[in-house]
């Protein structure tokens, strides 16, 4: 199971949080910190796997995260979870962006928050994998977008 | 109307939209909450206008502003609202605002449940995609419950896959908030494997992997459909999966792993995915113990390409994986000790601590000190980092771990200057003492250098032992003199008080020895010197602020002053100085005696009073030394005190009728068990720990405990080894009287099974201590009793040999370890408590029972099942034989006479608690429950039913419920005159009267109201809601009480019980 999803900057600003479990603002906002922390002060060249500790859930967790230019995404995963595949949806999840956003940066996600989170809901559901084909999720992403253009473009009319 | 709408979208166009709203708290990064509380402002109106698109909009600022860490709940009701709006787009908005603030506790969450029956049935397949992913957040066991349904249908019928997908997936969160969903739905889950899409195959394979790690026994039905599953597929995410789960569940089902070898080792060689690769070995390594020798090779041999690729993901997956291995099969790990080596210079921290661990398992008497040398150039090169400490904390591990069993030469463990020196080691290498403290003399003098920085690492321990080490064996040192002059150095100041103090108290030792030098000479005035040297130096101690460190300086000061004088008139004194400090420790060498092969068959009756000191409790010899006036007496003391011990234990041996002789062959059962339990581990005591990792604090106790047992294994074990090692050389009446320390011997070791020179009385091969004490203090404060009684059969053949005085002695220690914890139990208990305690070889359980306050006829039993023996205990059935009064709350359809199962198994040396609902109709009297606990007890070779007697008191004060009360409505309930009074006098009751409140509060459940110099008042209620009101005076050794309650026979046996605990102490 994943537990939660961060995407924060190198400065620590939140740019996406999506907890899988419910927390309390307060809590939300300092696992936030306490993750940062922990991940802003590796090393480039290290490797991608952090133990958690007793940050989320304890000791069956680990930090699971890749570091894109400006952003660090962070997954917070149990045991069941393979390390290196959670390593491959981080990227797709961002090359995912990518296409959707065409030439992913920073700024995109800070202003379009909201879309970050509707692709991310067809990759990973609860907590569970959903889907992990970029092209698929592409297409699902897409349709829906095209559906809500729709409505607008009803109501304006 | 149509004007209206779009009205309403043309107010939209000045609203502030989500990119608005970023933007601006953007450009106000001074006040940017004051700003985000003009925004919060904003939205609440908009929020209260009709159009939904106002509305939708605001809750999509409302989501970001939750990410921040606002707390947006208050607008729980307005993204209901946008949720069930027609239109996708708000839906949208809506639920994902749901599930990103909703949760369990949220109130409208209910008004939801018909919106989302309507998604998950809409024609529209994303409107149900969209409800099914907001639901997964946010579902509770209400949704769950009256949305199953829907899921099912959505599950075998949904026409589309990504619905059906997505309904699969959320099966599990709706099984995890309601479990009675599971077993009618599984059959669909089951047939959802074999889907022909795979994107729904994987959804199953993925809830029934998650349901598997929470309870892998019940899916192992499904293992031959998930082996055809694993050999079909392509997808490697699913193969992952899958093969995750087979580790899970091999350790369960040994023949599936060796089903599993083949077509794991097919894909470890065939694909070329790293991770289904790692996978794949993690899964066999999992079923290694059932697995080849050459699938292991192949493993290790795989993790090795792993551990050398230059992706630091792969070598710290590779070192992860080598350290499970390394556990069942080190010696196939060892062959890379190279390259685990080389990680350590790997420029990853995470990679060079997993490494470190893994060294930790590598050390071999062979190779300790090159592996510990090269780990000393790391701390080199890591000067001043997190990671140094951690170096150094595995250094000592690796060093002390098994006891030092690796460490064959002492005298180049000494002169590393980071390794530990716990002065009990130093002391067991008698041998090289002077080698010892020749390098210890130049520590002192290069002490400096292990001052500061090194100080927060607790290295500047070493010295302690160093200073001991030192003045003990100062007779050694080459250059006394200026030993003397570095330990007076005015930088030792800085050290911590506690060594500061042995620094003080060594120095005048060594003083004792160089004014014995000097006296020999003719020229006095080098004697005179030294002793102007303690007195310069001195006075600064005298200043410190720890006060073992000045008192003991200014007794020194003032000897040193005092001598000085006589000194002056040319009085020799160096033999009466060095009187004070006369006498030398005896060290037995535990260790030496080991190495010595033991005879087949042989006994171990080594007191256990002995062994512990010197190795496990490095402290205790310091203890020893510092009362110094009572140094020359102190040996002889303890072989007197020893022999008289033994012979206690003797006699309390020959008369304990529950002693059982072990036949020789499981005695060797016994030693030959490999185990981690039995490796003997060295507590290095260091007051300041190097570095600790981490715990949570409720399992402190339990890493106690673990120790404490450890320990109590490893002394065992050790005696027997030692003793055997005694007979077997020749040297029984070898010299054995090392200083003995009491230190651990707590309360909880209350048997003491050896006896010496007693060749019929064999040791017990089922290990034996009761351990109370702990048990209590963790358990809540109402009252424990023991409750054991053993199988008569075997205690008939123990010997009956029993001198008064003995007895008597012995019964009087019991009581005394007895009464904090065992209060209430009557006569007849205490008497059965007192010969159980002495031996039980099966379960020990300890019960607590407590009033159920929601039922005034119920009270829960705690029981806590402790199996003491080296075999495995199952099938445990607790039954009571029900009274009229009170009855064993019984699952539904079973007769009044069947057991209850104890939920649970037991390993050797595990406990359990299990809990037991009782009825009473009646609660005014005490009672007593006989029953019965039955049980297999499992060896390797055979299981034999067992039985153990037992009786559960209720007493009254078990019925009362600790119950605050204010003095207001005290005086009322006094006032009213519904109660009846009662009232008891105790005599010679010796204690303060704090404590007997305390007592009476802790024992008895009562709550003090009031208290006015000797007289206090106090409340409690019992579960049928009597009031029990007490009123305590004291004067001298009596004490009254009177008590008033609505229930006289109840009050009456209150007060008995309460008069009980008195009379006990």
């Amino acid at each position: 199971m994943i537990k939660a999803i961060l995407i924060f900057n190198n400065h620590g600003k939140p740019r996406l949080s999506k907890f899988y479990e419910h927390y309390t603002e307060d809590t939300e906002q300092q696992i936030i910190r306490e993750t940062f922390h922990l991940v802003s002060k590796r090393d480039e060249n290290v490797c991608n796997f952090l133990e958690g500790g007793m940050l989320i859930g304890g000791s069956d967790y680990k930090l699971i995260y890749r570091h894109y230019a400006t952003l660090y995404f962070v997954f917070c995963v149990d045991s069941s979870e393979s390390e290196l595949g959670i390593l491959d949806l981080i990227q797709v999840f961002v090359e995912t962006l990518d296409k959707c956003f065409e030439n992913v940066c920073e700024l995109d996600l800070i202003f379009h928050v909201d879309k970050v989170h509707n692709i991310l809901a067809e990759m990973v559901m609860g907590g569970m994998v959903l889907e992990t084909n970029m092209n698929e999720i592409i297409t699902q992403v897409d349709a829906q977008n095209k559906m809500e253009k729709s409505e607008v473009t009803s109501v304006l009319a | 109307m149509a004007l209206k709408i779009v009205k309403g979208s043309i107010d939209r166009m000045f609203d502030k939209n989500l990119q608005d709203l970023v933007r601006g708290i953007r450009n106000h990064k001074e006040d940017e909450a004051k700003y985000i509380s003009t925004c919060i402002d904003e939205i609440k109106q908009e929020l209260k206008q009709d159009n939904i698109a106002v509305k939708a909009n605001a809750v999509c600022k409302l989501t970001y502003l939750q990410m921040l860490g606002y707390d947006v709940s208050w607008a729980a009701f307005n993204i209901v609202e946008v949720m069930s709006s027609s239109k996708f787009t708000y839906k949208r908005i809506g639920y994902l605002a749901a599930s990103q603030c909703f949760h369990e506790s949220t109130d409208v969450i209910m008004l939801t449940t018909n919106q989302i029956r309507k998604d998950l049935s809409s024609p529209n397949q994303y409107d149900t995609g969209v409800a099914l992913t907001g639901l997964s957040c946010f579902v509770t066991p209400d949704l769950a419950r009256d949305l199953a349904n829907d899921i099912m249908t959505l599950v075998s019928h949904g026409d589309c896959v990504k619905r059906k997908r997505c309904s699969v997936l959320i099966m599990y969160k709706v099984f995890l908030k309601y479990p009675e969903s599971l077993r009618p739905a599984f059959p669909r889950l089951k047939e959802k494997l074999e889907d022909p899409d795979p994107g729904v195959q994987s959804a199953a394979v993925n809830v029934i992997c998650e349901l598997a790690r929470r309870n892998p026994k019940n899916y192992l039905s499904l293992a031959p459909l998930f082996f055809k599953l694993m050999t079909s597929s392509t997808n490697n995410w699913v193969l992952i999966k899958i093969i995750k789960l087979f580790g899970a569940l091999t350790p369960l089902e040994p023949r599936l792993g060796k089903k599993l070898i083949e077509p794991l080792t097919n894909l470890i060689h065939s694909t070329s995915a790293m991770s289904l690769l790692y996978e794949c070995v993690n899964t066999v390594i999992a079923g290694q113990y059932c697995s080849s020798v050459g699938s292991v090779v192949l493993c290790v041999q795989k993790l090795r390409i792993l551990i050398e690729d230059s992706d630091q993901n792969l070598k710290y997956l590779g070192l992860l994986a080598m350290s499970k291995i390394l556990k069942t099969h080190p010696k196939s790990v060892q062959s890379h000790k190279d390259l685990i080596l080389q990680c350590l210079d790997d420029k990853d921290e995470s990679i060079r601590l997993r490494a470190l661990d893994l060294l930790y398992g590598m050390v071999s008497k062979k190779n300790l000190m090159e592996i510990v040398k090269k780990l000393m150039l790391h701390v080199d090169k890591a000067e001043g980092t997190t990671y140094r400490d951690e170096l150094l904390t595995k250094i000592i591990d690796i060093c002390s771990q098994s006891n030092y069993q690796y460490i064959t030469n002492f005298e180049w463990s000494v002169s590393q200057p980071v390794t530990p020196h716990p002065p009990g080691i130093s002391v067991s290498w008698w041998t090289i003492r002077v080698f010892a403290v020749a390098q210890m003399a130049t520590l002192l003098d290069n002490a400096h250098l292990l001052t500061g920085s090194m100080q927060r690492n607790g290295i500047c321990e070493v010295l302690y032992a160093a200073a001991w080490i030192c003045g003990e064996f100062s007779e050694h040192l080459e250059n006394p003199l200026q030993t003397l002059e570095a330990m007076l150095r005015p930088k030792v100041a800085t050290l911590p008080g506690h060594i500061q103090a042995v620094y003080v108290q060594n120095a005048a030792k060594l003083f004792a020895t160089v004014l014995k030098s000097q006296e020999g000479n003719t020229d006095s005035t080098t004697a005179q010197e030294t002793s102007q040297l303690m007195i310069d130096r001195l006075p600064l101690f005298v200043q410190s602020a720890n006060l073992e460190v000045q008192e003991r300086a200014s007794c020194i000061l003032q000897l040193v002053k005092y001598i000085q004088k006589l000194q002056q008139k040319d009085v020799e004194v160096a033999e009466e100085v060095i009187a004070l400090f006369a006498g030398e420790l005896n060290p037995v060498a535990p260790k030496a005696q080991k190495k010595v092969p033991v005879p087949e068959g042989y006994l171990d009756l080594t007191p256990p009073s002995e062994s512990e000191s010197e190795d496990e409790q490095p402290k205790a010899i310091f203890a020893k030394e510092e009362p110094k006036h009572s140094r020359p007496r102190h040996t002889e003391v303890d072989e007197k005190e020893l022999a008289r011990r033994r012979e206690a234990r003797k006699q309390e041996q020959a008369n304990n009728p529950f002693y059982i002789k072990a036949s020789p062959s499981s005695q060797k059962v016994y030693q030959d068990a490999p185990g981690v339990e039995h490796i003997p581990v060295v507590q290095i005591d260091l007051s300041v720990p190097l570095k600790v990792p981490g715990l949570p604090m409720s399992d402190q106790y339990v890493k106690l405990e673990e120790e404490r047992r450890q320990k109590e294994r490893a002394e065992k074990k050790k005696k027997e080894k030692k003793k055997r090692k005694e007979k077997r050389s020749g040297r029984g009446k070898k010299h054995d009287s090392g200083p003995e320390s009491e230190e651990d011997i707590t309360p909880a070791h209350m048997v003491d099974i050896v006896t010496e020179e007693m060749p019929e009385v064999r040791c017990v091969s089922l290990q034996i201590q009761f351990s109370t004490s702990r048990i209590f203090n963790e358990l809540s404060p109402s009252s424990f009793w023991v409750f054991n009684e053993k199988k008569s059969s075997k205690h008939k053949k123990k010997k009956q040999k029993k001198e008064k005085e003995e007895k008597e002695k012995k019964k009087k220690k019991k009581k005394h370890h007895h009464h904090h914890h065992h209060s209430d139990g009557g006569g007849e208990e205490s008497v059965q408590n007192g010969t159980v305690e002495e031996e039980e070889p099966l379960p020990v359980s300890v019960y607590d029972i407590q009033g159920n306050l929601q039922d005034g006829s119920q009270v829960v039993v705690s029981v806590i099942f402790e199996n003491k023996c080296d075999s495995f205990l199952k099938s445990m059935e607790f039954n009571v034989l029900d009274s009229l009064n009170s009855k064993l709350q019984r699952p539904e359809g079973s007769g009044p006479h069947d057991g209850l199962t104890v939920p649970f198994q037991l390993p050797p040396g595990v406990s359990n608690e299990a809990r037991f609902v009782f009825t009473v109709q009646s609660i005014v009297m005490p009672q007593k429950l006989k029953g019965t606990l039955t049980f297999i007890v499992k060896n390797e070779d055979s299981s034999t039913h067992e039985k153990l007697d037992f009786k559960l008191h209720f007493t009254c004060t078990s019925y009362l419920i600790t119950t605050p009360c204010y003095s207001d409505a005290f005086a009322k309930l006094l006032e009213s005159g519904d109660l009846k009074g009662s009232s008891v006098r105790l005599e010679g009751v010796n204690m303060p009267f704090h404590h007997l409140l305390a007592r009476i509060c802790f024992h008895h459940h009562f709550s003090v109201v009031e208290r006015i110099d000797s007289c206090a008042s106090m409340y409690s209620r019992s579960i049928q809601g009597h009031h029990v009101c007490l009123l305590v005076k004291t004067s001298g050794q009596t004490v009254s009480i009177d008590a008033k309650c609505d229930e006289p026979t109840l009050l009456g046996n209150v007060l008995d019980e309460i008069k009980q605990t008195f009379s006990q102490c």
